[in-house]
């Protein structure tokens, strides 16, 4: 008895301890864990409740809600890890909705074995972006599985948000003459999560772009409102993909302008090495917005006046097209189709 | 990494088309192959072909080492992963490509296989040296240019002693297909158009060089120039081929000079020669048969040849017939004459080799070009209207 609260009382050992099988157990070992980590990282008055939910008052309108699974690797990389990767992307689903985050949660599988250090390092992170988001992660759940069953750590996070009165964005109400708006250089999270592969380390200085855009979205909505139309996070698939779903969403067709593209001249060349184009590599701190050309002028001022949309640049338009075709006068001159990725990208041998 | 700049220069291509559009004859017709998938890529990617005068044509040939690889080698690997003591290493782009029976790679992994993606024949031998109890296959693939790095593995492999290393052998050779593509005796079946000039691939030729090319031009009088894979070395290329058949040339010229010389690495065909020889036929898919078309372990090293350490067996396997990929690779036909195209035939479910990997004309024209063929359709939509 007298050892078992010792163990208890015993600190974790974030230096070298690791996860074991009763740290998703439902026992002490895992009121340990989660207080010893999760709690302490994402400290606030609800968790500290210590129930199994939260309740929460919410002002009258529309609320969002989403939810998303985290399974990155490597779990750490230039510019954060999957901690902040999972509360960032979670805002910014609820941030391109128009509306303003709230709440989160996060359900952590982590393999047997995990070190305690790196479970630290990563709650520690996501307790940072949470609150620096003002968006805290109010309820969580822990499971632990075998060693073998997982790849050290997933994150599956719930977030919800409100929209502010008089905004409806959906995807299906661009129109030709509508024009496209990026935040910012594409291509940088996904060239710098591929840096540190195994086997595809290169050397490069790209940090991941991964950051919360409720900020940079609340400008635009503030400068625009209701002319924009719709807004995405290219994530997995890039703009490619954000720009073909949109396209097929609203039966319209892009025209866009290769040389108007914001891209990093060092993730061009690693794309190159790589044989990756950058319209297929996955942003975690970007948008896109189609907003009404009217507005165009205005919202890229806001968004150039924002820390995370000072590269802002309007890369094309909308056109009617039966086809659905993303266009893109290339920056030679020529025509180009931007598909859609087959399958997983995967590099070429020559 | 910003060497690519410079090879990136919209405004140095545009002026270097009004070039090619002074220079090219109205009276004539000009048609060109770029042999090397890489080449293929470039144009459509960067939109090419919309520089170049009406006049002028580009002929996407069969150079993509992943297009050309038969059905049935991939079945024969794939039945060699199953085997439960082999574990099988090879280069992502192959890990998709379907066998037969909507099988790949891909998804014999999903099965229980064990396969691996690696980037280099270095990577597969760690995993041969990190792994005794494991019968490690390397799925070697390529043209001239991955050959020596094959060649490399083997020799570390031999004076490592390591036992549990091999290698499922399937590189290709540039010129002898080349060959093939002028004087097979398909083309009397398929017919062919004239080719007035090749661009050959510029990695190739950093081995070989340029003069195995030497023979083509002389022998069927075609210019060859030697090109880099960026949008503008090819531009420069095809400025290069025009030049040479308005002046009634046919040599071979070196575009590529950064890197690529006359008689190539001569260390690096040294290296091929030691552990490689000639197969006196070897299948492409798209080709057919194609004499002296590939490499394969010399008998000395049998020890280390997958194929006949487990006595792999490589099915015949025949292609869609109603893939028209043949006709394609030889120019005779667009991807948009086939009748598979874009219906049944996509990137996403390959039928014929031209669509298999990135590169082939078919994904390439699907994936960066389809929109022509749909702009000229509403064009002509217009002028009956
Ligand atoms: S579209 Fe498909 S089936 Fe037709 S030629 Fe091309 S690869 Fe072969």
């Amino acid at each position: 008895m007298n050892v078992m609260v010792k163990a208890n009382r015993r600190k974790l050992d974030l230096k070298s301890g690791r996860v074991d099988l009763s740290h998703g157990a439902g026992g002490r070992a895992m009121g340990q864990l989660i207080e010893g980590i999760f709690h302490k990282a994402f400290d606030n008055e609800w968790l500290r409740a210590g129930n199994d939910q939260s309740a929460f008052m919410v002002p009258g309108g529309r609320m969002v809600m989403t939810t998303d699974g985290y399974v990155v690797s490597p779990l750490f990389f230039p510019g954060g890890n999957i901690g902040s990767l999972a509360v960032h992307g979670t805002i910014n689903d609820i941030a391109m909705a128009g509306a303003v985050p709230l709440y989160l949660s996060a359900s952590f599988i982590i393999e047997e074995g995990f070190p305690l250090a790196d479970l630290d390092r990563i709650a520690e992170t996501m307790g940072a972006a949470s609150r620096e988001a003002g968006m805290p992660i109010i309820t969580g759940d822990t499971k632990v599985v075998e060693r073998g069953k997982a790849d050290g750590v997933f994150i599956s996070t719930a977030g919800v948000g409100m929209v502010p009165a008089g905004l409806d964005l959906r995807s299906d109400a661009t129109r030709p003459g509508d024009v496209v708006i990026v935040s910012g250089s594409i291509g940088d999270h996904g060239v710098a999560v591929m840096s540190k592969r195994e086997n595809l380390e290169f050397d490069t200085d790209i940090v991941s772009d991964s950051a919360a855009l409720h900020g940079l979205v609340a400008a635009m909505v503030e400068a625009t409102g209701a002319s924009i139309r719709l807004m995405r996070d290219p994530t997995r698939g890039g703009l490619a993909a954000t720009l073909n779903e949109i396209a097929n969403a609203s039966k319209v067709g892009f025209r866009i302008d290769e040389e108007a593209i914001p891209i990093n001249p060092e993730v061009a060349a690693a794309c190159e090495l790589l044989g990756l184009d950058p319209l297929n590599v996955a942003n975690e701190g970007k948008l896109a917005a189609v907003v009404a050309p009217e507005a165009a002028d205005a919202l890229l001022a806001a968004m150039r006046a924002h820390p995370l949309g000072r590269e802002a640049a309007l890369i094309g338009h909308v056109v009617a097209d039966d086809n659905c075709f993303v266009q893109m006068a290339t920056s030679f001159g020529g025509g180009r189709i931007v598909d859609w990725l087959s399958g997983e990208q995967l590099p070429r041998i020559c | 990494m910003r060497y690519i700049d410079e090879y990136r220069d919209g405004r140095l291509a545009k002026d270097i088309a009004r070039q090619i559009a002074t220079l090219a004859d109205p009276a004539r017709c000009y048609h060109f192959m770029e042999f090397c998938g890489g080449h293929t890529h470039a144009i459509s990617r960067y939109g090419l072909e919309d520089l170049l005068p009406q006049n002028m044509q580009m002929i996407h040939g069969p150079g993509c080492p992943v297009c050309v690889l038969p059905i049935g080698r991939i079945d024969a690997a794939i039945a060699l992963a199953m085997r439960p003591e082999i574990t099988i290493c090879t280069y992502g782009d192959l890990m998709r490509v379907p066998g037969s029976n909507g099988s790949s790679l891909l998804k014999a992994r999903t099965a229980g296989a064990d396969i691996r993606m690696v980037y280099s024949t270095l990577d597969a031998l760690r995993i041969a040296e990190a792994e005794p109890d494991r019968e490690v296959v390397f799925f070697a693939i390529g043209f001239e240019t991955t050959t020596p790095p094959t060649a490399l593995a083997l020799r570390i492999a031999i004076a490592k002693e390591l036992r549990n290393f091999s290698i499922f052998c399937n590189h290709v050779l540039t010129p002898a297909a080349i060959q093939n593509i002028l004087e097979s005796p398909d083309v009397r079946k398929l017919g062919t158009v004239k080719i007035d000039g090749f661009i050959g691939p510029a990695h190739v030729s950093t081995v070989i060089g340029t003069e195995p090319y030497e023979f083509f031009a002389e022998e069927f009088q075609k210019p060859v120039v030697v090109a880099g894979f960026e949008p503008l070395d090819v531009i420069q290329a095809i400025l290069m081929l025009v030049r040479q058949v308005n002046d009634g040339r046919h040599e071979v010229e070196n575009q590529y000079i950064r890197a690529v010389t006359t008689f190539g690495n001569e260390k690096a065909q040294t290296e091929i020669a030691n552990f490689f020889e000639l197969c006196e036929s070897f299948e492409w898919r798209g080709l057919g048969e194609v004499p002296y078309g590939a490499v394969r372990l010399r008998p000395q090293y049998a020890e280390y040849d997958a194929e006949k350490r487990f006595s792999m067996v490589t099915p015949a396997v025949k292609d869609n017939p109603a893939c028209e990929c043949g006709a394609i690779l030889r120019g005779v036909k667009k991807p948009a004459d086939c009748k598979l195209f874009g219906t049944v035939c996509t990137p996403d479910t390959p039928m014929g080799s031209c669509m298999v990997s990135y590169e082939g004309a078919c994904a390439a024209h699907w994936t960066y070009g389809r929109f022509r063929e749909h702009a000229k359709a509403s064009e002509r939509g217009r002028a009956v209207a």
